[in-house]
This record gives structure tokens, sequence and C-alpha cells, in this order.
């Protein structure tokens, strides 16, 4: 990776406790690059209009912008057309429009609905509402002891009875690489639909929704170098027509009278409201930025990253490093603990060393629950990383240690 | 590498209640028993009181948590113990009061819980301090309503 690429993301050139800072929590929220942030300010200072209103010349160049930025998502994630394409506020947005437009029209009683140990609260939740209200069952994938997924635990949980499967593709806690285009065959075999949470996956890896298969995706802006509040639900065509909207107003009708009214086509009746025409014109110029440096280049970055700080982090003694072992199989997240310091101590002993972890149980409980942890620490990476951040957080654990060792 | 803005947060005494916490443990008679969490970053503690003629007789707590949180329950327990309802109520605005860096009352002996006053400067963990108070308040008042 181009060492030059830090140099492009502002917020890094500063000193947080008097150090340097090392960011190291991007699975949380991601940095924003100049490009991204000065297409903000020019949207802003330059093009502000409301859209789809088509009589001004901002509304135009606005409109143009904004349905522009839909055309580099259909592009950056190889969807058929713009028409599959939502503009939401993230992916827990997403998420909940399946669960509660597919969701409610097609889950019955005694249906089931599948998940597993490993989603994000967002990605849990909204099947237990739906579960609880339809009178569905809801039932998680078992991890194998790495917490991998096996395609025979899949098989084991996916009946005829199944009606939606829904998986992280990228785990934010244990970094592992889900087989979701595996998982979506075996769902459609079984006539279920395939929902993948994208969060972590977009930011990291090329995403070919068509090639996954998956009958939805959602990911968000914030976590791949764009701003926060806009996120992108894909749906295949036939199905997102065949969806209600839930959430109704302005911008997404096509005729409205006293008593009835009826939607715009796709993708607009999904997007109730003013747009989040800023948001899309971050996340377009956000999709610039990764693409120009190229999608694998940073996946293999990535690795590269989790190979070198798992062999640094692992020669600290009483460390644990959870997930599978093998960097290949996980995306840059490294979760860990330190033996007899809490996580929010380490985190803390850490950040006074200019360093930003997370930790916490990550929001995702379940997992937690299965790791037998109650919190656990969080260094993620991202492309804006180097080695020398690697070296500064053992440094940092290291200090910890010694820390809470004196302590004792 | 030197931590002296660590000291200020992790002061001896509060270690020295993460280590060998008081009062750990449920109580087998009591009159409140509330579990609470800190939903952002998964602290657990449950707290018995024993509360007789509004008297806080006794206090127990369990819980998982970091070293702020389980210490900063350990000198909860410690400081309403025997207090009537009314003063740990008190005691617990006081350090609500001291954990927003606000001017406190320092009338009142505070005994070991003055030790907290540096988590102030650490906004991210004044929750985790906070925890085992707020489970204390509810709970006196869940008391005070049956």
């Amino acid at each position: 990776m181009n060492p030059e690429i830090k140099s492009y993301f502002p917020i890094l050139n500063q000193e947080i406790n008097g150090h340097p800072l090392v960011y190291l929590d991007s699975a949380a929220t991601s940095q924003k690059p100049t490009p991204v942030i000065e297409a903000l300010k020019e949207y802003y200072e330059s093009d502000n209009s409301n859209v789809h209103r088509g009589v001004h010349t901002l509304g135009n160049r606005a409109t143009e912008k904004y349905e522009g930025a839909r055309e580099k998502v259909q592009q950056f994630i190889n969807a058929r057309s713009t028409q599959e394409i939502v503009f939401l506020r993230g992916t827990t947005t997403a998420i909940n429009l399946v669960a509660q437009s597919y969701g409610r029209a097609n889950v019955e009683e005694g249906d089931e609905i599948v998940i597993t140990y490993m989603e994000h609260h967002s990605n849990i939740i909204p099947w237990q509402q739906l579960a609880k209200e339809r009178g569905a069952v809801l039932k998680y994938i078992e991890l194998e002891e790495d917490g991998t997924i096996s395609l025979e635990n899949v098989r084991a949980a996916i009946t005829d009875r199944t009606k939606i499967v829904s998986m992280v593709y990228v785990s934010n806690v244990l970094g592992t690489m889900n087989p979701v285009k595996e998982v979506a065959k075996i769902a459609h075999e079984h006539g279920a639909v395939m929902m993948v949470d994208g969060a972590q996956a977009a930011p990291h890896l090329k995403i070919d929704v068509q090639d996954l298969d998956c009958d939805f995706f959602a990911f968000s802006g914030h976590k791949m170098v764009g701003p926060t509040g806009i996120g992108v639900l894909y749906g295949k065509k036939h199905l997102l027509e065949a969806m209600e909207p839930v959430e109704f107003g302005g911008e997404m009708i096509d005729f409205v009278g006293l008593y009835d009214s009826t939607w715009k086509e796709l993708p607009w009746k999904f997007e109730g409201g003013t747009p989040i025409i800023a948001g899309a014109v971050g996340l377009a110029a956000a999709i610039d930025f990764l693409q120009e440096i190229g999608l694998d280049e940073i996946e293999k970055h990535e690795h590269h990253m989790a190979a070198i700080a798992m062999d640094k982090m692992s020669a600290i003694e009483g460390l644990e490093i959870y997930g599978p072992k093998d960097p290949a199989k996980r995306a840059g997240i490294v979760t860990f603990n330190l033996k007899e310091v809490h996580p929010h101590d380490v985190a803390t002993v850490l950040d006074m060393s200019g360093i930003a972890v997370r930790a916490g149980h990550h929001c995702a409980q379940p997992l937690m629950k299965w790791l037998d942890v109650t919190a656990t620490a969080r260094a993620s990476f991202y492309l804006y990383n180097d080695e020398s951040d690697i070296d500064r957080l053992v440094e940092g654990l290291r200090s910890a240690k010694e820390y809470f060792s004196d302590v004792f | 590498m030197s931590f002296n803005n660590l000291d200020q947060l992790y002061r001896q005494v509060i270690m020295d209640h993460y280590k060998t916490p008081r009062n750990k443990g449920a109580l087998e008679q009591d009159s409140v028993n509330i579990e609470m969490n800190n939903p952002t970053c998964g602290d657990r503690i449950q707290l018995t009181l024993q509360v007789e003629d509004g008297i806080v007789k006794d206090a127990k707590f369990d819980g998982e948590g970091c070293s702020i949180s389980m210490a900063s329950a350990s000198m909860m327990t410690q400081a309403v113990k025997g207090k009537d309802v009314d003063t740990a109520l008190k005691l617990s605005g006081i350090f609500s009061d001291m954990m927003l860096g606000k001017e406190y009352d320092d009338s009142v002996d505070l005994g070991d819980i003055e030790a907290l006053q540096g988590v102030s400067k650490f906004p991210a963990r004044i929750k985790c301090a906070t925890l085992a108070w707020k489970a204390m308040e509810k709970g006196v008042h869940d008391e005070e309503k049956s």
C-alpha cells in the first residue's frame, strides 16, 4: 500500500494525549479522505438544492449528482440496474426495511428465519421482532470452534420452511469472511431469500452481487471512507418491485388522493422524504477514492495487516485473540483480551498513548456469549494503517500489561 | 512510558477495591434485588440490599466489568451500608456531581469514594463509575414504591 495514503486523511495528522494518533477503530467508522470532504463542501457550496423537482438549475445539478451517485453504487457492487439501488440511512435501516416489508409479506406462522451467532445486533433484532410478530421461528447457524461457518451447519439449519436467511459477510468481531455465495445457493434450493449484511465487507473487498447471487445486500457509507447517514440496500428488482414501502410521505409518491395514494417506481418508492443527497454525493466520492486504490489492493493490505498484527500480538504473554488463526480467513479485524486487564482498562491505557481501539461487546452480545466473554478489545485496520501502527499497538499493550501488573 | 494521567484514574485505593472487593456476593435476605447493565459496554451489576425501617442494613454486589465499575460498586456498598436511605441517595447525588466535574458537597465524609474523582477527566469511563450508584438509586426507589 502506498505510504502516502495516510496523508489524504487530515484527521490522522494530530496528537492525542501527547502522542501521534493511531486510529485502529475503522470497523466502527472509518476516517474520511480529503476528496470526500471536498466533495461534500463543493456540493453544499455550489449545487445544494432539493432533488427531483426539476425546474431550476440547482435542482437539476443536485438531481444529477444524486442519481449519478446511484449509478456509481450500481457499478461498485455490479447490480444489474440503478433500480436495484436504494439509498437509506445505513445498514441497520436497510435490514429493517427488508424485515418489515419483505418479511411481513412473506413470513407466516411456523416459517423459519435463519441467522448466525456472529451477527451484529442490527442483523438480529429486526428478525427477532419479525419472528415474534409472525409467530415464526428464528434459528441460529452454529459456529465452528474457530468462529467460522461450515456449509454442513448451514445445510443443517436451512429447511423448506426457511423463508429468509440473513448473514454477515465479514464479522465485525471475528473478522471472519463467511461463504455467503454458497449459503445463498443453499437458501435458494429451499426457496428462501438470502440477505447479506455487507457493512464490514463493502469497505474491504470487491463486491459483486450478481456473482454472490444474494437477494438483498446492505452496507453503510461511513465504514468505507464516506460520510455518516448514507447507506445502501441492494435488492433484486423483482423482489423490490413486489415490496411495499415502509416509510410514506413526500418524494416517494406518484399520485396522492384523499384516501388513497400510489407510489413512484423503483427505487424512489423506498426513499420517502428529502433524500440523503449530500450523503450520496460523499459516498460517490468515497467509491472513487477506494476504486482508485483498488479494492483488491485494499483486501490484500488488510490480510497483510491482520497477519502481522496477529503474529506480533500473539507474542505478548496472556493475550488471547478470538476468531480464526489463519489470517487468510479474516479481514483486518483483530479482537482480543489481555489476561487480567479488562478491555475498557486496556482501551483507556491505549488512549493515553494516542491509540484508538474499541472495547465492549461490539453490538454482538450473542457472539460474546458464544465466546464466553463479557467484553473484548478490538483493533481494526484499514487502508491508512501501516506496520508502524501495529508496532505502536503492541508497545501500548505491553505498557498496559505492565501498568496493571504493577497494580496487582 | 510514563502514565501520570493514568495514575489520576487508577488511584491505589481504586485498584485495592478492584483487587479485593468489599461486600461481593449476594445477600441471602434482601429487600432489594436489582440487576443493571451498561448496554454500551456490557458491564453488569447485581445489587442486593436489605432495607429496614429506612436504613440500608446490608448491601452486596456481584457482576462483571472493568476496574472502575467494580471498584465503584465495592465503594458504593461500603458507603451506603448502615446509612439511612436519604443519606444514601444524597451520597449518590454528590457522586453524580463529582463525576460531572461539578462542585460537590464536601461537608459529608466521602471516604474512599473521593478517589474516584479522577474519573471525571475520562468522559468515556464515567458510565462505568456510575453504574452501581444508578442501581442503588433505582433499587431504593423501587423499594419505596412497593
